[in-house]
């Protein structure tokens, strides 16, 4: 057998789950798609993020939780890997609120979901002078912020480069430029890819994103996966000036600020759109004044790849039983989950607690 | 905001004699030009040049004058100074003037953005003193400025024309240090049946060497190993010919490899684009008048293909017949007796391409440098770093963008585009076809946050109109 | 800093007006190109860069590479683009490096 698991999808999902599972011994082969393909993977915020995860679903905090608590070694081992620089930084983030009112509503939800957490949910809230102390660039239209301890961001493109360079240097094959076609199930599988390339493999993760959602079905899944647009923007270099990120703004390792995002349900449009790009410079610029003399440089816009209730979906097929769909629109934050904890699962022990949930079952109607 | 029928971006020779027959068949039209002046870089301020350094510039300068003189016509507004950020809904287009931001709404939009200099990466070319020639030349037509002790690199005939017009100025330049080889020559004369046709082109060609021999300007043929030394600036040129090494002591050094396709407007909008093989570079696909495949969007001039001011201007105007046309403002049988003529004209003025295409092809070690050349200077991205990326599965410009940033500054891929694909395309061994370029997006120009916001607010109606 | 390269005015203007770059006085036609105007007026470098600290002056001159970015009002312009108004103060763009975002 050529591998033991097949991975098909090279973003970021797909590549920590081929790192985790190359760690563990097994041999990995990673499929990738074009240069142009919808790509979540390079599209992202690099948010490092567990507040407003889970509101209503705890099992999702948890997960949450429990990946940014593995990030640090994680990414530590892919720097002295690779010597690539993820910078990451763990050191609490924001979710500011221009009115007291979405702030108290805000503040209502985090409580019901601390409780259901244990209490484990370690946030405070800002007003407009104490997060002036913490920002002082805060425009004053910001009446003040969550600031929550396990929050953090990294770079989420050297993320990929780290991961694309690690999985091939412990010995995983990754084929670029592939669409895999067929899926075939007779003990073991085998794939065809457009150009003709089979791939032969004990087992198969499904981490195409969007791409799930025309492979997924022929491989016994539901993988009701849609997207959803986010414009981003980014500005020139400046010097330091925002020291925790927020879901508005914030300051990449290379100086850049970059801000986000918008939520639009165009389908598989992922062009940027004035309107879009203006309503993010605008709320930039009442969260940080000074931004307002920022030169915008690049903006883009990418899909994310959500379910039908948002959260991800881990699912071992039972057509074809070693078949496992993973996906999620949280590929970075999950990250070091996918590449330390799923593995377990993945190599036929019980799914990780918390993971219970987001079987395809829950679609299901009953 | 403005409305017109016809917008137009660019006051080069297409945007220009575009503006005018669009005009003059009943259109409104709104010329957007980043200049202050019109003329694009081919005429750059031929109106306060030409009484004063006509003699130096030239003749074919000269001419320009006429093209900005006809942009007198009531029905052309001018919109100068306006820097182009984005192109959406096919032809509303957003721009800044001075910082302050504003947008114009057309039916038609064509997109005449003109040429870039081929990106020519070699060693030490990020060094204050390295300039393109095309920046001499601007100095030369904009500023009345000249650069004393500079060397010329690379090849084609903008070398010679404006080595001639240093000399002219009292610049001589030390030196032409030129790539293409005998060989280069003796294979385009395959193209001699062309090369008679454009004859007028080749006796100016001939004449303005014959120019630089009077004024006893040394030229070196065949150069390889070309590179810059200096520490803070320029301090001399190395390079090799037929064997044997040289280093020339220089304060400026020129680099020139051909022009190509300005392609960052029409790209932004998704339009089509392929490889040609001929010229090195990619061109927006187009049909006989400019279209493209977005029904309101015409293209003309270099930027849809590299063929000079006059080709331009032709081409402009065969534009500027279809859009009068489709708007209803001329019958077909008008746009095709005013296009008849312009098309034989343009046929005459191209047949000189393929001689050139092949007599000063591409520096090769500029299309695939050395490791340790920067590609990317924004980012300070060199060939080998593009090269690793290469091995780590990138197999278009896109994928190593997100690896490594190339692309990623202030100048969005127009100086390294190129070379990433084909130093891509080569390690992949795909075709540039194959292996794509840069998804560029909006801003086309960095724009400030603040114009960008103010946008939102003086048109949320009209930038969000259906189409 | 040091003349880069040799910038040579084909006619002395009529009149130099004062404009100052990065904290020093200089001497440029009104209404000129301000990255033709300072480099005639020996200014090198326009600016260093943000990855490595390089020194960079203008490439270009038609606005497409970016090298001579300054700073004015606060803003990142391009010299290349930009007219010279009497008394304009401009500062060196970016002193930022990367690691000072560490």
């Amino acid at each position: 057998m050529e591998s033991d698991f097949a991975i098909i999808g090279g973003g970021v999902v797909g590549l920590a789950v081929a790192w985790g599972l190359l760690k563990r011994g097994h041999k990995v082969t990673v499929i990738d798609g074009d240069d142009g393909s919808f790509r979540a993977s390079r599209g992202n915020f690099g948010l490092v993020w567990v507040q407003s995860k889970g509101i209503g679903r705890p099992e999702y905090a948890r997960w949450s939780q429990r990946s940014v608590a593995e990030w640090r070694p994680f990414s530590d081992e892919l720097e002295g890997n690779t010597g690539h620089r993820i910078a990451l930084a763990q050191e609490g983030g924001y979710d500011f609120h221009f009115s007291e009112e979405t702030l108290a509503d805000t503040v209502r939800k985090y409580e019901v979901l601390k409780a259901q957490l244990g209490g484990n949910y370690p946030y405070e809230i800002l007003g407009h002078n104490e997060l002036r102390k913490e920002e002082p660039e805060i425009g004053p239209k910001v009446v003040g912020a969550i600031l929550h301890h396990q929050d953090g961001h990294a770079n989420p493109l050297k993320l990929l480069l780290s991961l694309a360079d690690d999985v091939r240097r412990l010995g995983g094959k990754i084929w670029n430029g592939k669409t895999v076609q067929s899926v075939k199930h007779d003990g073991h599988f085998r794939l065809k890819c457009s150009d003709g390339r089979i791939v032969e493999a004990g087992k198969v993760v499904l981490s195409a994103g969007l791409g799930a959602a025309t492979l997924g079905p022929k491989m016994g899944f539901m993988a009701p996966v849609r997207p959803q647009r986010g414009q981003v923007l980014i500005t020139e270099k400046l010097p330091k000036f925002i020291n925790r990120p927020s879901l508005i703004a914030r300051q990449v390792n290379e100086g850049g600020v970059q801000i986000g995002a918008t939520n639009e349900e165009v389908g598989y449009d992922d062009n940027v759109t004035l309107r879009g790009l203006a309503g993010l410079a605008r709320t930039a610029v009442e969260t940080y004044p000074l931004l307002a003399r920022a030169k915008l440089v690049r903006s883009w816009g990418a899909l994310r790849v959500l379910s039908a209730d948002g959260f991800p979906i881990y699912q071992e097929s039972k057509k074809m039983p070693g078949a496992y769909l993973v996906t999620c629109h949280s590929g970075i934050t999950l990250a070091a989950a996918h590449a330390r904890i799923l593995p377990d699962w993945l190599e036929g022990k019980a799914k990780p607690t918390d993971l219970e949930v987001f079987g395809e079952d829950r679609f299901v109607s009953a | 905001m403005l409305e017109a029928d016809l917008v137009v971006i660019g006051a080069g020779p297409a945007g220009m004699s575009a503006s005018r027959t669009a005009a003059e068949a009943g259109l409104t039209v709104v010329l957007l030009d980043e200049q202050l002046r019109a003329g694009g870089q081919i005429y750059r301020e031929v109106e306060n040049a030409a009484p004063v350094r006509g003699d130096i510039l030239g003749a074919d300068f000269v001419d320009g004058l006429s093209l900005v003189r006809a942009l007198e016509h009531p029905n052309i507004t001018h919109v100068k100074g306006a820097v182009v950020w984005q192109i959406e809904d096919r032809t509303t287009v957003a721009y800044s003037i001075n910082g302050v931001a504003s947008f114009v709404i057309g039916k038609r939009l064509l997109i005449a953005t003109g040429a870039l200099e081929r990106p020519m990466p070699v060693a030490g070319w990020t060094l204050p003193g390295v300039m393109t020639v095309g920046a001499a030349q601007i100095l030369i037509k904009q500023s009345g400025m000249v650069l004393d002790k500079a060397v010329l690199a690379g090849c084609g005939p903008l070398l010679y024309l404006t080595a001639a017009q240093m000399c002219r100025a009292g610049a001589r330049p030390l030196a032409l240090v030129e790539t293409q080889s005998m060989a280069d020559l003796f294979f385009s004369l395959r193209h001699g049946l062309g090369a008679i046709r454009g004859w007028r082109d080749l006796a100016k060609g001939l004449g303005l060497l014959a120019e630089l021999r009077r004024a006893g300007v040394k030229r070196y043929t065949g150069a390889t190993a070309i590179a810059i030394d200096g520490e803070t600036s320029v301090e001399a040129l190395r390079f090799r010919t037929n064997g044997q090494e040289h280093r020339l002591e220089c304060a400026t050094v020129l680099l020139h490899h051909g022009v190509v396709p300005n392609t960052q407007a029409a790209l932004s909008i998704g339009a089509a684009h392929e490889w040609r093989e001929q010229q090195r570079a990619f061109a927006p696909i187009t049909d006989e008048w400019g279209g493209t495949p977005i029904d309101e969007v015409f293209i003309a001039g270099d930027g849809a293909g590299v063929g000079g001011a006059v080709v331009a201007a032709l081409a402009g105007e065969i534009s500027a017949c279809q859009v009068a046309c489709g708007l209803g403002a001329i019958t077909d049988e008008q746009r095709d007796k005013a296009a008849g003529p312009l098309r034989r004209r343009l046929r005459r003025e191209l047949a000189i391409r393929p001689f050139l295409d092949r007599a000063y092809p591409p520096y090769a070690e500029a299309v695939s440098p050395a490791d340790d050349t920067i590609v990317c200077r924004c980012e300070e991205v060199t060939a080998g770093a593009i090269r690793r990326f290469a091995r780590l599965g990138c197999i278009g410009p896109n994928q190593a963008k997100a690896f490594g940033r190339l692309g990623m500054g202030p100048c969005q891929g127009r100086c390294c585009g190129l070379t990433v694909t084909e130093l891509l395309a080569s390690e992949n061994a795909r075709s540039p076809d194959q292996t794509g370029y840069y998804r560029i997006r909006p801003p086309i120009k960095p724009v400030t946050l603040q114009e960008m916001a103010s946008v939102a607010e003086e048109g949320e109606q009209e930038i969000t109109r259906e189409t | 800093m040091k003349t880069a390269s040799s910038v040579r005015r084909l006619q002395t203007p009529e009149q130099l007006v004062s404009i100052q770059f990065a904290g020093a006085e200089v001497k440029v036609r009104e209404g000129g190109n301000l990255a033709a105007e300072l480099l005639a007026a020996g200014v090198s470098p326009f600016r260093e860069t943000p990855v490595s600290g390089a020194p960079r002056n203008p490439y270009c001159m038609m606005g497409a590479c970016f090298d001579c970015l300054v700073e004015i009002d606060g803003v990142a312009r391009q010299a290349c683009m930009t007219e010279v108004v009497a008394g304009m103060t401009i500062s060196r763009h970016s002193a930022v490096r990367e690691s000072d975002n560490a």
